[in-house]
């Protein structure tokens, strides 16, 4: 299922250009399997263009990038991957049910998995939450409720790996606590290996691991607490900004201001 | 290609439909409202009724599937839901067909009641079978799906997709051959209009009312139709990309 190195994403060199603008910059890292990854750092940085290029969405992807074994994009993924948009990504003019009856038909087609499908979406609209509007129209529900409709999509069929581009965005303090409930429920009773994104820091204590981006560039890969115990800060937060000022530092071609912990940025000169 | 997943697709484009029985009321009912004004519009001349009537039991389809394909698709492409839908194992080619078909069915409804009201109630006088004419407004209906589906790649939003309406429709209609015949035209327009689909769709009609029988013709103008119906609803997978920008 994983790839010899044990990992369940595996970038090596990743580059996507967008238009004019080089949007991931020959960029490591590694995301492991069965574990909450976070893909943290300022809107507009890269994480929803890494995001589709591990979906095999995003175009002008070049460099390495392994998932599940398989170069991205590869068919036999598809079914293998579960993929949250940022926008919610459901029909408006159908009820909860008829949205996830559908894309569960996608994917597992045919009238003998009629039976597996029942429980598919049974499962997906409870662990969204949603068994008392399940049939209701999407349309009609509230923003935070259509994106849990997105996120039960991707749940059914239990793939091995979800990628979720910043699932919590405009939720209530009580829903995002319930999600990411959730989604360490996935990672340790399903063994579902978690890719999510968020700009918001302080989600970053719930995860196993973290990649902090910064301008089409891996600043960090480590756990939260590695992290804080690196920088020497308390937060996620504060690490994370120690990193930012670091990098510009060395961006501004200060040499002795330059960082003597080598594993902070994976320097590319690619 | 997995029959399932076409026909999950078709079957979901209708629940979506149901949900909205006012687009189901004017896809429907506009084109027998067309017809039952047209008749009444030639009340002193029922000759031009026959011939014009007999074209627009064809053009109606068209231009309905046209919109509501173009629309839906564009929905389909802005709401997110196609990236989501490509990014699983879904196949183009299955969910132009789910379309195809939807869209199909619901023409044979509208079809079938405008036929049946220009034929019945308002005298149509058409010599062929009214098979004949039922078969060629289901072409039309495949082909009309087929352009709105293919110009919804074209389009960044429904304010442009529906501009595209008179931009690929009006044309055709112009050089049909509704208004005028086509080998009365200056020789470049008779030269295009022998490049457009819709002139086969309504020479078709025409056939139909005068004939008895399926004519030659009839049966070349029906096969270019369907032809041209197959390949822009190719083109059409074709502008569908898993992989975008």
């Amino acid at each position: 299922m994983m790839n010899s190195s044990g990992v369940a994403v595996l970038a090596r060199g990743l580059t996507v250009v967008r238009g004019e603008r080089t949007v991931l910059r020959g960029i490591d890292f590694t995301v492991p399997p069965g574990r909450i990854t976070g893909l943290l750092g300022p809107s507009g940085c890269g994480k929803s263009t890494l995001m589709r290029a591990a979906v095999g969405t995003q175009a002008k992807v070049t460099g390495t990038l392994e998932i599940l074994g398989k170069p991205a994009g590869d068919a036999t993924l598809r079914s293998r991957i579960g993929y949250v948009t940022q926008d919610p990504a459901v029909y408006d003019d159908l009820t909860v049910r008829q949205n996830l009856d559908y894309f569960a038909s996608v994917l597992q087609p045919g009238r003998r998995h009629r039976d597996t499908r029942r429980d598919y979406v049974t499962r997906a609209i409870a662990d969204v939450d949603l068994v008392s509007h399940a049939d209701s129209l999407a349309g009609r529900l509230s923003g935070g409720q259509r994106s849990r409709v997105s996120l039960a999509v991707a749940l059914l069929g239990a793939p091995e790996l979800l990628v979720l581009d910043e699932p919590t965005v405009g939720l209530d303090p009580v829903l995002r606590r319930d999600l990411w409930n959730l989604f360490h429920r996935l990672a340790d009773e399903r063994g579902a290996t978690i890719l999510v994104s968020s700009h918001v820091m302080d989600e970053a204590e719930r995860c196993h691991r973290l990649l902090l981006m910064r301008e089409g560039e891996i600043l960090a890969e480590d756990s939260p607490e590695d992290l804080r115990v690196r920088t020497r800060t308390q937060t996620v937060e504060a690490a994370f900004l120690h990193l930012v000022d670091e990098a510009n530092a060395r961006q501004a071609g200060s040499p002795q201001q330059a960082d003597p912990q080598p594993k902070a940025i994976q320097e590319n000169a690619r | 290609m997995s029959t399932s997943r076409t026909l999950a697709t078709a079957a979901r484009v209708l629940h979506q439909l149901r949900h909205d029985p006012r687009s189901i009321a004017l896809m429907v009912l506009v084109p027998c409202l067309m017809l039952f004004l047209l008749r009444y519009v030639f009340d002193g001349n029922e000759q031009t009724f026959d011939s014009i009537g007999a074209s627009l039991l064809g053009i109606f389809p068209l231009i309905t599937m046209f919109l509501v394909a173009s629309i839906a698709t564009l929905r389909e492409r802005t709401s997110g839901t196609l990236e989501r839908l490509l990014a699983m194992p879904m196949g183009k080619g299955d969910l132009i067909a789910g379309y195809a078909l939807a869209f199909g069915l619901i023409a044979v409804v509208q079809s079938l009641l405008a036929t049946g009201l220009a034929l019945w109630a308002l005298g149509l006088d058409v010599i062929g079978s009214p098979w004949l004419l039922l078969l060629v407004a289901l072409l039309d209906a495949l082909l009309g799906t087929a352009l709105g589906l293919f110009v919804s790649a074209f389009a960044a939003s429904e304010f442009q997709a529906v501009q595209f309406m008179p931009a690929v429709i009006f044309p055709q209609l112009l050089l049909c051959g509704l208004f005028t015949a086509r080998e009365q035209m200056q020789p470049v327009l008779e030269g295009i209009s022998n490049v457009l689909p819709m002139s086969y769709a309504v020479d078709a009609m025409a056939e139909v009312q005068r004939y008895p029988d399926a004519t030659g013709d009839f049966t070349r103008d029906v096969l270019i139709v369907a032809a041209c119906a197959v390949l822009v609803l190719a083109l059409g997978a074709a502008t569908l990309r898993r992989r975008t920008a």
